[in-house]
This record gives C-alpha cells, structure tokens and sequence, in this order.
C-alpha cells in the first residue's frame, strides 16, 4: 500500500490512540458519572468519582423496595420504575406489531403491484415522514379527549389511545422492508404465478418466510423509536402508574423535589436493557440508515 | 433465497386439501359476503355512536374507512389495493388527519377555557346551584350523633336517625315530638364536618337539605333556568346571553363568562402570531434561534462523526471494534436518559460539572439562566448526542471511496489533511446531502431535547406569553398547548401550521435532492 516513512508512522499511531482515548473518555464521564451517583448517599452530590461511602439505597429504591437507613428511618420508592419499565416495554412492543402489519402488505404492493398512483404515493410517503409526529400532538390530544367522552377505554390517559398515535410511525417502514422486498429475486414469485399462485400467496408463502429478518430489524427499530419518545407519551398519560419511562423519568428532577440520586440508579437500572438491545441490533440500523434513505 | 429447502411446499399442502379446497371454493363466495355484510353492520352501529354522541368528524372518518373496506373487498377488481389499504389508510388516518386537525385547531379559541361543547357549557351554568331563599333551618348534632332541626317560624322541628346510618348520603327527618334532646357544641360539628357535608337530609313534606355553613342546612335550588334561545335567566333577573361569535356566555354589562365553548374565530390565531406585539418578536427571535440551532447541530454533529469515521477507518489503527463500541454509546444510551443525565451533571447548583469546574479553575458557570451559555449548552449535549449516528452513515460511504485515488495522491505527496479535502470529502458529499437536509429538519424539530433539558429556559423578557431563549419553535407551542397556565390549543395550532409549512418545504427540498441523487446514480451505471 501506501508509502510511508515508519517513524512518522508510529508517531501518528501514537497521536491517533491518544486523540481517540481522550474522546471516549470524554464520551463516558456521563455515564460514569451517573453509575457513581447511583450508589452515592444522599440526592446532592459531594464531590469524588468513587463513593466514600457506598450505598445500596436508590438501587433499593429503584427496584420499588422499601430502604431502612442506619439511623432506622423507612424511605419509600418514589415512583414505580419497574412498572414505567413495563409499561414502555408492552406499549412498544404492541404498537411495533401493529407498525409491522400494516406495513407489511403495502410494501409488498409497492414492490411487486403495478397500480394508478403507486410512484406518486410512495413520493408522498417520503415527504410526509418528514412532519413530526410531535407536532400532531395537540390534534392527537383533542381527538382522543373527544373520543374518551364517547369511548372511555380510548381516552387520555389510556395505553390503547398512546398506542394508536404511534401506529404513525409506519411511513418509515414502509419504504425499509419495500427496499427489502425489492432485493427478493423477481424469478421466484414470477414462477410461483405461473403455477397459479395469486399475488397474496405469493406474498404469504414467498415473500413473509423470506423476509423474517428484515421484519425482525424493522421490528427491534420502531421498538427503540418508541421506547424514546417523549412529547406524546407526555400529553397522553397523566396518571403516575400510567406513565411510560421517558415521560415518568422526567419526574425525578423537578426543583421542588430533586432526587438526582434516586435518578441516577433508576436511569441506569432501565437505560442498560435498552442500551444492550440497541448494541445488538445497531449493525442492521446502520445498513438501513445508509441505503433506505438514498433509495429514490 | 431458500424457499426451494423449506419443507413446507405450497404446493403439496394444495393437493393434500384438494377436497376441502372444493367445498371451500363452493361456499366461499358467501362466507365473503356475509362477512361484509357483517363489517358493514358493524361499522354502520360505530358511526351511528358517533355521531349520537356528537362527534360528527369520527363518525366521517369511520364511515369513510368502513366504505373503503366494503369496496376493496367485494370487488374483485379492487384486489391491488387490498394490499395497500392498511398502510395508506395508517397514514391518512394517523398522520394526515392530525396534521389537518391540528391546523383546523388554529382557526378555533381552543383552548382550558374553551375545551367543552356548548351543551355541556349550558348544563354547567344550569348546574350552579343557591340557596332557595327561608329555605335554611338552624341545626345542631345530638349525643347520639343524629341531626336535630328546632322548631323555627312555624315549622315543627325535625329529629333525623345517627349521621353513621345515611344510606347513600340520604337521612329521612321525621317531625320530632317532646323536648329539645341533648345537643353537642359547633366543636362536634367542625369535627364531623367532611361527612355532614356529603348528607343530603329528605324533609318530611319534600325537597332536601344540604350544609349550608356550620350552623344551617338548607335546600338549594338552580339559579339559572333556561329560556327561548338559550338565553339563561338568573333567580335575580341577570340574564346571559350565548355569544357564539366568541364562544362565550355574555352578562348585562357584556362580560364573558367562563367557561366558554369552542367556535371558530378566521385568521385570529394567524395574524395573532405574525403582527400581534409581545408575541411577533419573540417568535421572530426563536424562529432564528431554531434555524441556527438546527443548522450548527447537522454542522457539528456531521463534522464530528466524519472525522471520526476517518480516523476508526485507518488502516494502521488498532482495536477498532473496541473504539468503535464506547463512541456508539451515546447513540445506544437512550436519548431521554442521556438529555436528562445532563440536565443534572450541569445543575448550577450541586452539578458534577460545576464542582469539576469550580475546583480546576475556579468557574461556576450559570448553564441555565444566561442565554448564550444555555444555548451552547444545548449545542454541546446534542452534539454528543448525535456524533455517533453522522460516524456510522459516514464510516458506510467511505467503504465506497475508491483505494487508487489515495495511492496516487500519495505519489504527489499529499498529506492527510489534503486527502481529505481534495478526494474524500467531495466523493462522500453527494450521497449524505439528502441525509444532512432529513437531518436539519429533525433538529429544527428537535423538541425532546429542549423539553427534557431546558425547558425553554430561560425566559426572554417582555413577552406576553411565556417564550424561552433556548425554545425551538416546536417546544415553544408545546409549551403554549400543554405547559403553561392558559393551554391555548388554538395559538398552538396556528403556529403548528406555520411550522408544518416550514418543514413541508424543507421536505420537499430533500426530496428533489434525492432524485437529483438518484438520476446521477442511474446515469453512472
């Protein structure tokens, strides 16, 4: 390869180590920061990296145990995060099924249909991913305040109203498991209708079997999105056992009641499960985010 | 491209059920429409619900859903758009709809005062509720902890059964005979006052009593009663007349009257925004402050990211999974909880950055009440943020930078630096430019970080309605709709339009930049 003179070399290796093991240091002193927070006493922070004297108590806490101090005095769990946990993991998980199903069919359409429209509409999917969901919000809170009064299951403050405003993240999918369909080789459902398969058993008995993983991905993707969002969530639920995590991990740092400490384990207690799956399933979001969105 | 393997053939599963495949085809046809027929009868009693309950749009909606479903499937000839009915009709319903509600919201008084319907609005005021005038009884409790009425200006005094033994609230008074029982002092009364105050007493000759202060019970009658027109008539001869120009009830002398009822009130919202003072200029200031924000955010983030990836993309370099994994971190960690880490560490107060800072080098800086420090703070946090995900999309087009180009600027002796400039940056650039527009717009919309670390703060002053220095003109309507006191839905909307125009055309941008993008590529191979 390239010609280059070994002492230069080395010193550049060196400077490049160096510059990189900064950075990450930088990168991590948050969440360093926060793992020696969670196990420091008290909710106001008093200086060193590593606690003088280490504390189980906001872990206790966090884990929605009651936590006896030294001096006998009982605290209690502040908010329910394991439940705020459960309650982020059920609404993702049904509403990135719901994402799923209705994005399936239609990518399926616009791969291998010829239909009025078909190149228009996959245009308007792509401008209208742009608008953000956030921003409906207002609409989002009038329509379901609405219906609540005639259907109270649906109301605010209700998981099934918060999971049919997420169904509006599908635009995305649409044109990522599109994409996927696209690769599928045109042969095989070419001669799956020559023996006198109809389109959708084309789909159901080609297309769905070949496309399990990149309905996994889009599957671990919407799951992430909706595990983070906050605006909606926030306006749709009030009840403190309703929350989901992102809107109820904003309770712990309010001036009035500043409970940094208890923050601290709680973040990290519910942050790593997501960050893990995150980790695992970052290499197919990279390879999404590149080619999806240059595909026109 | 296995399906060859997989044991399950369609085929043989076709012949093995060739049978019931026949009887299956015979009766299918019927099945399809009693199904229908089934769907429709349903949908048809959903939108009758609807709009007896006085939601004529969701009864539309429905009806429109229900009838698309009807078609595309009783007609054969509709089968490409059973496909793409679910998808198509997602969006229309849970996006389309609410970005057109939310901008028809702008043109309303939406808003805490103005949330209810006009009948609900009319029932509240028919529900106030005064004391019918010599309707009040002196009352004491007895030891027994009954209620005893004495005898005053001619009617008989009443005795009731213990307040414990009310049944739903209710005590029946009987006419007491004999002498006045043992009664307690107003001490026994204060004491047991939240539950005399849920006992309604049923008077022997009709009507009931309620609590009307420590010493008195007496009946309460409505003090409105509703005459020709909706004009409401007070026990006093006030009068409220509807105004539904305003959306609110008017007294005598003109005054509104709360709460009101939402009607549509033209281009107020609008010219509100754009002309009204007090709003117009902190709106001006914010919207500049999105757009920088948006644009310094995809500057940093971007430049960061590349740079890394250029560095990670060495061929020299060692351990680069390792490096590769902690920089991915803040981009794993999810956002809520990283904006939220940050929003402590750099607490003025009893922050971790601040103590740092304090010791080295004696610094407390005031994150968030100066303005300028509050938005670099912004910056920073979203910067490390969003690094990772600019490092992973560049680290995927460098791959596509041909090797040869940098073996000849090597022969010409160019540096690093120059490399980068002269043959990666302007092989890499085309493709992410559809990315850094989607990434523009995604900042100028950025609202969680703002809510979640900021909340706006601090306060631009001089302003009619609550608008922070750090507000993005997203966060700045949430706040106008959810966050302060007066949860005007209206204003909101009418800016959320503003905002939809502004980022539709910023879609739009990116679109024809990426068909720009793609004609090249199509040209190329």
């Amino acid at each position: 390869m390239m010609v280059e003179n070994k002492r230069s070399l080395f010193w550049r290796k060196v400077a490049a180590h160096t510059f990189l093991i900064c950075f990450i240091a930088l990168i991590l002193f948050p969440f360093l920061m926060v793992l020696s927070i969670s196990f420091r006493e008290g909710n106001f922070s008093t200086g060193s990296i590593f606690p003088e004297r280490p504390t189980l108590e906001h872990w206790a806490l966090a884990l929605g145990f009651e936590y006896t101090r030294a001096d006998g005095t009982v605290i209690l769990p502040p908010y329910p995060v394991l439940l705020w946990l459960w309650n982020s993991v059920k609404i993702s998980i049904i509403a990135s099924v719901g994402i799923l199903v209705l994005s399936t069919t239609s990518a399926f359409a616009f791969a291998r249909m010829q239909f009025k429209g078909r190149v228009g509409l996959l245009d308007t999917l792509l401008i209208v991913q742009m608008f953000p969901a956030a921003l409906t919000v207002i609409a989002a809170y009038a329509i379901f305040d609405a219906l609540g009064r005639v259907v109270p299951w649906l109301g605010i403050d209700s998981h099934p109203a918060l999971i049919l405003s997420y169904l509006s993240a599908i635009t995305l999918h649409i044109w990522t498991i599109k994409g996927y369909f696209d690769s599928v080789d045109p042969a095989l459902d070419k001669a799956a209708m020559i023996d006198g398969a109809t389109p959708w058993q084309a789909f159901r008995f080609i297309f769905l079997p070949l496309s399990v993983p990149i309905l996994a991905v889009v599957f671990v993707l919407s799951f992430i999105f909706l595990i983070n969002e906050y605006p909606v969530a926030s306006v749709l639920l009030r009840n403190t056992d309703q929350m989901t995590l992102a809107v109820g991990a904003r309770q712990y740092l309010y001036e009035q009641k500043y409970l940094w400490g208890d923050f601290a384990a709680a973040a990290v207690l519910s942050g790593l499960p997501i960050t893990i799956i995150f980790l695992f399933a970052q290499r197919f979001l990279v390879s999404d985010l590149g080619d999806g969105a240059v595909k026109g | 491209m296995s399906v060859m393997t997989d044991d399950r053939d369609p085929q043989s599963n076709l012949v093995e059920s060739s049978m019931i495949r026949t009887v299956y085809e015979t009766v299918k046809p019927f099945i399809r429409l009693a199904s229908l027929t089934a769907i429709a009868l349903a949908f048809l009693y959903v939108i009758w619900g609807l709009y007896l309950a006085g939601e004529p749009i969701f009864a539309v909606v429905a009806f429109a859903i229900g009838i698309s479903i009807v078609i595309l499937f009783g007609w054969a000839r509709f089968y490409t758009w059973r496909f793409v009915f679910p998808g198509v009709a997602a969006i229309a319903v849970f996006i389309v709809l609410p970005v057109l509600y939310t901008s028809g919201i702008g043109f309303t008084n939406y808003s805490a005062s103005n949330i209810l319907p006009f009948e609900r609005v009319q029932q509240i005021h028919l529900d106030k509720m005064v004391k019918a005038p010599d309707s009040g009884r002196p009352f004491a409790l007895t030891s027994d902890s009954s209620l005893f009425f004495p005898a005053d200006s001619g009617r008989p005094a009443l005795i009731t059964a213990p307040i414990g033994e009310a049944v739903d609230g209710r005590l029946v008074a009987m006419v007491h005979q004999g002498g006045t029982p043992e009664t307690l002092s107003v001490k026994a009364v204060l004491q047991n006052r939240a539950a005399l105050q849920q006992i309604s007493i049923d008077l022997p000759e009709g009507g009931a009593l309620t609590m009307d202060g420590l010493r008195e019970f007496a009946s309460s009658a409505p003090f409105y009663t509703l005459e020709e027109e909706d004009v409401l008539v007070g026990a006093d001869g006030t009068k409220l007349v509807p105004n539904h120009e305003k959306g609110f009830y008017q007294d005598d002398a003109g005054e509104l009257v709360t709460p009101g009822w939402p009607v549509g009130v033209g281009w107020a919202n609008f010219t509100k925004v754009l002309f009204a003072d007090g709003i117009r200029q902190p709106m001006l200031e914010i919207f500049i402050w999105t757009c920088a924000f948006a644009f310094l955010s995809m500057i940093f983030t971007s430049g960061l990211g590349t740079a890394l990836a250029v560095v990670l993309e060495w061929e020299h370099l060692a351990h680069k999974g390792i490096y590769k994994l902690f920089l991915i971190l803040p981009y794993a960690v999810p956002a809520f909880i990283s904006i939220l880490v940050f929003r402590g560490l750099f607490n003025q107060n009893f922050g971790e950055i601040n103590l740092i800072l304090g010791g080295l080098f004696g610094l407390e800086p005031d994150w968030f009440t100066n303005p300028t420090l509050t938005r670099s703070m912004l910056l920073l946090v979203n910067t490390w943020l969003g690094f990772p995900y600019w490092m992973l999309i560049s680290a995927g087009f460098l791959q596509s930078v041909p090797r040869d180009h940098f073996k000849a600027a090597a022969l010409e002796n160019s540096g690093p630096v120059r490399n980068f400039f002269a043959i990666t940056l302007p092989q890499i650039m085309p493709p992410m430019v559809p990315l850094l527009i989607a990434n523009f717009a995604f900042n100028f919309n950025n609202i969680v970080l703002v809510l979640l670390l900021t909340r706006g703060g601090p306060d631009i002053p001089g302003t009619i309605i609550p608008a922070g220095s750090t507000d993005l003109l997203g966060s700045f309507t949430f706040r106008i709709a959810f966050q302060n006191s007066g949860q005007d839905f209206g204003l909101a909307g009418a800016i959320s339009t503003l905002i939809f125009i502004i980022t539709g055309i910023i879609a739009f941008v990116n679109y024809r930049a990426m068909q720009k993008l793609a004609a090249k590529r199509s040209a190329r191979s």
